[in-house]
């Protein structure tokens, strides 16, 4: 049956129809759905990891023990999951194995934009990288034959416009994988020195054999074209803007699989053609390739190393005509992304703001607190790096700022690689206060469980992490849960934790309020009249609140009753 | 034929998802190749959202870039501001005249622009501005504004109401069924 799937329903589809059945991930924008989807299955084991690395050895171990076996990761969480992904690449597989990254080029939400293609050419995994949903159900069915028949984890490579748009699909029946019987392999999977010196010649040869396959491979593949002035090599999503910019212009060597590339397929292609160009998003690699086997191409010179391609940017390259339409001569206000009216994280940062702290951030919807007129943050890394980043801070400033830092992190940020940061504060001995932003929920990925919230993956009650008692357990003394709906309290906390010489933490409690078991008061009952226009209210970034004409107003559709406003108001304009 | 295009732009929140996954599977069940692109995430958090629904004989790029857009379905205003480049010369805007403040100008660092409307008429765009929150209100909900704009698009579409309610149906919760069809209705007859 032919339906829209998106790039990541379809990867997932395929993990289905090939007979997987172990799956472990941990959240990240635009990997996401691959797992949420995959877990409709009953066939298919789901679950969240707490974070990459423990997926990645998780699925692995499955593999291990014989079941097809999968994880999914944004490419910042593949670096979180890189040691194992090295060692991976050296012990090979038992039943086949799939690891997907999806990059993010144009940071539609990430904190960098790497080519995670580089991971597969270092670790020398094969990578395959599909460029609609069509190819991502196929290519994932794919990996598994080639996983099992050359004995290595393939990795799949997706992007933000491959996952996250939805094409035409057919899908098929799942064919169940029997499991292949575990038996020791001490010399294959126990990576000693000993062991590794007598894997790593295996994985060189392992290498020239994926190249041969990729030389007839028939993802990698020549499309014809009208003229021999330019050839064009190119993959995944910068395929279809070559398509749609250049039609079947000139030819075309789409290339299905990314890591290794072949060799003679190439060479043969560039001496059928004027000139090759390469276009690929972000980082050379194939354009490397080519120079380095001795084709003569021109890439990045043309496209640069920012951010996303389209077609008009190969339009502009090619020097046809781009689109144009007609542009409001007008400074059109920029709509960033904002905490939402209700949000838990906003009062807890206006307690950070007024006491002018600085405030070590890290991933995820509490990071929007760094935005005007909040403002409240001093950096933002990657997940975990507030906890340590605190430490390393407080250890550097002394006691003078100690006394004036925080930490912010999410529960599910927490659990990710949070804890590891804690025990160091314990161990090390740093009066650092961190506080856990706990709204039972990883929040910005789209509402999935983690261990703290006491359900799973495919939804049923679980063991729940007890925050408390995990902090406590680490050799925290000081632990201690406020509601951030409560300004006075938080502002009490926040100060007696900051003054107390000894290592703390505060757990702000509250969850996030777009999940659907909350309940709100409503609106509150704003009342103009009594508003003097002092914008006390406005320093909390609520997009419910607005001034209009001077008086404060209350967008209704988007107030949930929090009441972290009124708390701010000394004239009873907003409620009590 | 030609590839067509359709830009539907909005307020995180707004259901612009909802709305192009519903154009989505009315252009499959027509027999077009269609690809639809979203983005999730952070951008969701009441920030700009763009989705971008392409269909034809065969479509290639998930996105549309600037000047190719044959139609442009707008759930707020200043929105419709932000994207009408995208708009290819002789295109649709289609606007819903709602106006939410982003966060700039509820801090009072910039000014909502006047007159959103005419400006963008000045320019010779073809728009067809609607108060789609108020007749949503009117069938029922302000939540199925999104259904009353996809009406409104569906006017400029040569296919059968039915088809449409086929692929309404599918897609919203059962419950909300009724009220979201006449909201679509409502829309298409204003």
């Amino acid at each position: 049956m032919k339906q829209l799937m998106l790039g990541n329903e379809a990867v997932a589809r395929g993990l289905y129809e090939a007979g997987c059945s172990f799956v472990s991930s941990y959240p990240g924008t635009p990997s996401t759905e691959i797992t949420e989807t995959v877990a409709k299955f009953k066939e298919v084991y789901a679950e969240w990891a707490p974070n990459e690395k423990v997926a990645m050895e998780s699925a692995f171990g499955a593999s291990l023990n014989g079941k097809r076996s999968f994880c999914a990761m944004k490419h910042v969480g593949l670096n979180v999951a890189a040691d194992p992904l090295f060692t991976i690449a050296y012990t090979g597989v038992n039943a086949g194995f799939i690891i997907a990254v999806a990059d993010d080029a144009g940071m539609h939400s990430s904190q960098n934009e790497q080519d995670s293609r580089h991971y597969a050419v270092s670790a020398k995994l094969p990578m395959l990288e599909p460029s609609d949903s069509a190819e991502a159900l196929a290519f994932t069915k794919l990996a598994y034959e080639l996983s099992e028949k050359f004995d290595t984890a393939v990795m799949i490579k997706m992007c933000t416009r491959v996952s996250h748009s939805q094409s035409i699909v057919e899908t098929s029946d799942r064919v169940e994988a029997a499991p292949i019987p575990y038996e020791r392999k001490a010399q294959k999977f126990i990576m000693t020195p000993a062991n590794a010196i007598k894997r790593h010649p295996i994985v060189e040869e392992r290498t020239k054999a994926l190249t041969e396959w990729a030389e007839t491979a028939e993802i990698n593949r020549v499309e014809g074209g009208k003229s021999a002035e330019y050839g064009i090599i190119t993959s995944s999503t910068c395929y279809q803007y070559v398509k749609e910019a250049l039609g079947d212009d000139f030819p075309v060597l789409k290339l299905g699989m990314i890591n290794p590339l072949p060799v003679k397929k190439i060479r043969d292609f560039a001496a059928s053609v004027k000139q090759v160009i390469v276009v690929e998003e972000l980082d050379p690699v194939i354009e490397n390739h080519c120079k380095t086997i001795g084709v003569d191409v021109k890439g990045k010179e043309l496209f640069g190393l920012l951010g996303e391609i389209s077609q008009n940017s190969v339009r502009k390259a090619f020097g046809y005509p781009m689109t144009a339409g007609v542009k409001l001569d007008e400074s059109i206000p920029v709509r960033p992304p904002v905490m939402c009216a209700g949000c838990p994280h906003r009062g807890l940062f206006y307690v950070l703001k007024k006491n002018q702290l600085n405030v070590i951030g890290d991933i995820g919807c509490y990071t929007l607190g760094s935005a005007a007129p909040l403002g409240a943050m001093d950096s933002t890394i990657c997940m975990g790096a507030s906890v340590s980043g605190l430490h390393g801070f407080n250890k550097a400033g002394g006691a003078e700022f100690a006394k004036k830092t925080v930490a912010v992190i999410g529960d599910s940020t927490f659990m990710h690689s949070g804890v590891t940061g804690l025990i160091n504060i314990a161990y090390n001995e740093s009066a650092s206060t961190v506080i856990i932003l706990d709204n039972s929920i990883t929040g910005m990925t789209g509402h999935q469980q983690n261990p703290t919230t006491g359900f799973n993956l495919k939804g049923d009650p679980c063991t729940k992490i007890d925050l408390e008692t995990l902090c406590k357990a680490v050799g925290i003394k000081r632990v201690r849960v406020v509601d951030p709906y409560n300004l006075a309290e938080c502002n009490q906390a926040v100060k007696e934790e900051l003054a107390a010489e000894e290592p703390s933490v505060i757990i702000s409690r509250r969850p996030c309020a777009l999940l659907k078991y909350v309940k709100h008061p409503g609106p509150i009952e704003g009342d103009a009249s009594k508003c003097v226009g002092c914008k006390s209210c406005m320093k909390i970034g609520c997009p419910a609140i607005s001034m209009k004409k001077g008086k404060v107003s209350i967008d209704a559709t988007l107030c949930t009753g929090c009441g972290v406003c009124s708390q701010l108001c000394n004239f009873g304009a907003l409620g009590k | 034929m030609k590839t067509e295009k359709l830009m539907i732009v909005g307020v995180g929140g707004q259901g612009t998802l909802l709305a192009s996954k519903i154009v989505g599977k009315l252009l499959l069940g027509k027999g077009f190749d269609v690809k639809v692109s979203e983005v999730h995430g952070m951008s969701q958090r009441g920030g700009s959202v763009v989705t971008y629904v392409s269909w034809g004989e065969k479509v290639y790029a998930p996105i549309v870039d600037k000047g190719e857009a044959d139609y442009i379905l707008a759930f707020e205003m200043l929105e419709a501001a932000r994207y009408a480049e995208f708009l290819k010369p002789g295109g649709k805007l289609i606007a819903n005249t709602q106006q939410t403040n982003p966060m700039p100008v509820i801090t009072g660092a910039m000014e909502y622009p006047e007159d959103i409307e005419g400006k963008l008429k000045t320019l010779g765009i073809d728009l067809d501005a609607i108060d789609a929150l108020k007749t949503a209100e009117a069938a029922g909900s302000a939540k199925a504004t999104n259904l009353v704009l996809l009406g409104r698009l569906a006017k400029y579409f040569p296919y059968p109401e039915e088809d449409w309610i086929e692929c309404i149906k599918t897609g919203v919760p059962e419950k909300f069924v009724d009220m979201n069809i006449k909201a679509f209705k409502m829309g298409k007859e204003l």
